[in-house]
This record gives C-alpha cells, structure tokens and sequence, in this order.
C-alpha cells in the first residue's frame, strides 16, 4: 500500500529529506499492510473499541484547585513578554 | 435586491456556548474572566508530558440540561476524541473534542419571525475545550503582525458546540435563532451568553441555490460575527455577494470569509493551508461518558419552566398585553422579579407597569440587571401597599423608588427620611387650599360660573404647593366644597 509521505510530514510539521522519506515511506507502508490483514476480520458483531478497558463517567467535581507552579510553565517557552508566551509570525 | 428573488437562501449556524462552570473542564484551573494572562493555567491545560485530564461532572451536566431544553437525545454514550492541528493557542497541538459520537443529538427550537412560528433542527451537541487568546504584535490583526503573544488563561474553558441543521432561510431567522437560543441559555443558567464578550459565538453556513432546486449550491463559511445585530449583516451581505457572483455566471468558491464589522464586508481569509486533515481519534487518557436515565430525570426536573411555557401562563392566566410579556420574559431574572412579586401582591397589571416602566428604565440607565440591585420583591410589594393605602401618592412613589434602587435602604426609611408621606390630614390640606383659591381668583371664578372643568387645574396647583404630597382624592374632595361654599 502506497503512502503519501510528503503530506503525512507536512500535518506533523517534519522536514524529511529524501533517504528519510524513503525510509519512513516503507515503514509506514508495512504497517498499513499490517492493518490490512486485520480488515479482513469478520467484526459486524463487534462493537468499535475506542477504549481498551470498559469503564465509563470518571468524572471530578467543579472545584478550582490553582496551580501552583504557573512561572515554572511559563520559563518553559523560549520567549515570554507581558506575562505571556512570545511566538513567532503565524501567518506568512 | 432584484437578483434575491431568484434564489433561496440556506443557512446553518454553528454555536460555541461558555458553560458556567468554576474551573475548567479537564483541570481545576479557574474559568474567571479578565485574570492576568497566564495565571489560571496548570500542567494539564498546557499539555505537559505526563498529565491526565478528568472530565468535570458539572460540564455533563449543564450540556444535559441544555439538550433536553433543546428537545435533543442525550446519547447513552458519548467518546471525546483529539482534533489535531497546529496553532499557537492550542498548546497540546490538539483540541479534546467530541466527533464521532457527541453529547447529544436530534432536537429542534422553535423561533418566530413576523408572528410565523418555525423549528429549526439541531443537529448535535457536543463538548470540548476552549483555546488560548492571542494578541498580535505590530498589526491590527494576524496578517502582517511580527509575532504574537499566547495567554492560556482560556484554554480548557468548557465549551459546547450546538449545530443547527440548514434549515434557516434568511439573515433574519438566523438572527431570531441567536436571540431565542440566548434567551433560552439565559434562563436555563448554563451559559451567560453574551455576543459581545465572546461567550456566546457563532459561525455560519451560507449557500444559495435556485427557487425550487434541491441539491445545495457551494457554501462559504462566515466567521467573526460579534452580536445579533451583526449576525444579520454578515449575512445579509454574504447573501448579497453570493447572488451577484451567480448573477454575473461566477461560481462561489467555497472557503471561509471574516466578517469586518467596520466595513461591513465579508472578506476571504485567503487561507493557504490545505483542506483540512485533522486525523480525529478517539482520546485515549478520557473514558466515555454514559449518564443513566436517573441522573438526566434528576436533571430534568432542576430545568423548571421554560419561557415559551410562562408566555401562556402571562398571557391567559394574569392577562398580559404581549409587549409587557416580552419586557418581563426579557431576563430570567426579572420574570422570576415578577413571579415573586405575584405572590405577596396579587395585581399583575399593576406589577408589570412598575417593572416594565421605571425600574426597566433604571436598570436601563444603570446597565444592571435586577438581581444586581439590593432590591427583593417584598420591597416593591412594600410600596405598591402604601400607594394603595393613601400614605404616599403614586407620583412621589417614582421619587421613593429610584432613592430605594439607588441606596438599597427599606421603602420605610426613605419614606420616612425624606418627608414623602402623604399629607391626607385634613387640617393641613385645607390650609394649602385656602392659599391656592386665594392666589387664583380668575379660575376659581370660571368654576363658580359652571365651567366645573376647571377644578383640575387647582388640584394641580395643591398638588404642586404641597410638593406633590397631597393626597389628591382628599384635596378634590376638599377643594369642591370649599368651592361651593
């Protein structure tokens, strides 16, 4: 099965050069392939697994528990100004 | 509009809801508005390596409310899944959302336009989170700015997103649904939604096709409308656009317009990046949402009346004009003012007069809501009973009332503070009458002569020489035999 390795790096923003693209084109190829050999079961009866184990409504109460360490997370981007992160133009 | 005539227009709205929670929906970082940037934030909301989210219950149950009041089904089961795209305000690189298998789905609301009344489907309702806010540096807006600076404060704020189906069919009804849709969050208290503050938004489908045909013509997606007002605009524009494009045998090229609220154009985002390819997946760290029957009955039965319901009670029940209902129905808080009051004063007309007229006209002026005020139903009550029983007239009530709403003191104080009681002693009225006969002889001479009319315009001068404190069925009474004598 063919992938379309070109547009795959582009969505998870990678910069593939071409013995990369090669690289990673069979790679994922053979694991398409893979999960075609699964499509071939008989899975009308079975219900879609979104989740591997069944267990439902974990849920927590509407309490405000501040956290405690906001600058530390805040120091994690490289440039901050006014309390805030600093990224680079969006758009072109 | 000529080129309109030609075509039906079709419109299907997205909304975005702010559900009115305390903190976020996977974290427990405050929701609260207007905080410094970068304060409500923790681990989870910025996506650090390692952090679980956990569901908040209170979400749930506001999005249940919510579409049972939309006459939605609230599915047995319900799976977030991750969106995945880059952009700065998303720090995880994927929003949590629900695709595959929403909240809810099904329902309908109803909205009236020119007295035809008309339902609109809902398509779903689902969860997710809010993003961050960005602020961009060196230019009006993203086109052209240098850089830009990231406040996470909003990101995980609990959203719902309710999709209507396509079946509004002008900028108008799309306009009525926004306003009944509000109303109805409003009264449900799961949303504050306000079009202004960006807790409430709502993006828009827009197609035209020919009269009669089927199939849908190729739509345009309109974003950036910031209030009812221009939800009507932007798409009355958009319509207009559309309809000289295939006027003039152009095709609409179907991609997203921003509406300028400035110019009152819709403008294309020329947005380079390639059809979307958000690649959703089930979230693997969130479990899936299934309420029992019990708990969405518990729900149900917190919902209480709805609007359309305490309209027929208004109108048959306490014989409401419909333009005293509308102002009544206008906020919750001001219709459950009204119910309240109906309790210990059983005058409704009388009621929707005060509130409709000078304590609207406060609020109006103040830009406050009633239950902003240290003012309770007993208060009005209070005052209503003294008018009725003669201590103060009705016109220095007006002057008792603004002094209560503006100092929240007891009607009794002001009263009494302010010298306002009636004067209905007999002795200090006649005093006042005397002065008034004398200083008015033309007048009390034409009444002497028959013209019995006149009498009106002397009550009117006790009435102003006693500061409006007379009692003017006493200082009537008063003033003919005086007259006569």
């Amino acid at each position: 099965m063919k992938i379309d390795v070109d547009h795959v790096a582009k969505l998870a923003r990678l910069g593939l050069g071409p013995e990369e693209k090669k690289l990673f084109g069979q790679q994922l190829s053979a694991i398409l392939e893979y999960a075609e050999v699964l499509q071939k079961l008989d899975t009308d009866k079975v219900a879609p697994t979104s989740h591997a184990i069944p267990m439902s409504n974990v849920l927590r109460e509407d309490k405000v528990s501040p956290c405690d360490n906001v600058d530390d997370i805040l120091a994690n981007g490289p440039e901050q100004e006014e309390h805030m992160f600093r990224v680079p133009r969006i758009l072109e | 509009m000529l080129a309109m005539s030609k075509y039906e227009t079709v419109i299907g709205l997205e909304i975005h809801a702010q559900l009115l929670t305390e903190s976020k929906i996977f974290c427990g970082c405050s929701t609260k508005f207007g905080a410094k940037p970068n304060t409500n934030i923790c681990p989870v909301c910025t996506g650090q390596p390692g952090v679980l989210p956990v569901l908040n219950k209170k979400v749930v149950l506001l999005a249940i409310k919510t579409a049972i009041t939309l006459n939605c089904k609230v599915e047995p089961r319900s799976v977030f899944a991750r969106k995945n795209y880059f952009y700065p305000d998303l720090p995880k690189d994927y929003q949590i959302s629900q695709y595959e298998l929403p909240l809810a789905t099904g329902g309908y609301l109803e909205i009236e336009v020119e007295g035809n009344k008309k339902r609109i489907g809902i398509t779903r309702i689902h969860l997710e989170e809010d993003a961050g806010k960005l602020v961009h540096q060196g230019a009006e807006r993203i086109m052209g700015s240098e850089a830009s600076l990231v406040d996470y404060n909003r990101t995980g704020v609990p959203l719902m997103e309710i999709v209507s189906e396509p079946d509004i069919r002008s900028p108008q009804e799309a306009k009525a649904f926004m306003e009944t849709l509000q109303h109805l969050l409003q009264f449900i208290k799961v949303c504050d939604a306000k079009m202004e503050e960006g807790s409430l938004r709502c993006d828009a489908n827009i197609s035209l096709r020919p009269k009669g045909q089927a199939k849908f013509g190729t739509k345009t997606e309109v974003k950036n409308m910031n209030s009812f007002r221009g939800v009507q605009q932007a798409l009355e524009t958009e319509q207009k656009r559309q309809a000289e494009l295939l006027d003039s045998g152009g095709k609409v090229i179907q991609e997203t317009r921003y509406f300028d609220d400035q110019t009152k154009q819709t403008k294309s985002m020329r947005s380079k990046e390639e059809a979307h390819d958000y690649r959703y997946f089930p979230e693997p760290d969130l479990v899936p949402v299934e309420p029992s029957q019990e708990w969405i009955e518990e729900i149900r039965k917190t919902i209480g009346e709805l609007p359309e319901h305490k309209k027929n009670k208004y109108e048959q029940d306490y014989g409401l004009p419909p333009a005293d209902i509308e102002v009544l129905l206008s906020s919750p808080a001001l219709a459950a003012f009204f119910e309240e009051s109906l309790k210990l004063y059983d005058k409704p007309k009388v009621l929707a007069n005060w509130l409709m007229g000078d304590i609207s006209a406060y609020l109006n002026e103040h830009k406050k809501g009633i239950e902003e005020l240290n003012f309770q139903p007993a208060k009005l009550v209070e005052m209503l009973q003294l008018i009725d029983k003669g201590t103060i007239s009705g016109k220095i009530a007006k002057t008792v009332l603004v002094e209560v709403l503006d100092s929240g003191k007891s009607v009794q104080d002001v009263i009494k503070e302010k010298g306002l009681t009636q004067v209905s002693d007999a002795g200090e009225l006649l005093k006042i009458i005397k002065e008034v006969i004398k200083s008015n002889p033309a007048q009390v001479e034409q009444y002497r002569s028959g013209k019995k009319a006149v009498i009106g315009f002397l009550v009117g001068q006790v009435m102003k020489a006693s500061k409006g404190r007379a009692n003017p069925k006493l200082a009537n009474e008063l003033l003919a035999k005086e007259l006569g004598s």
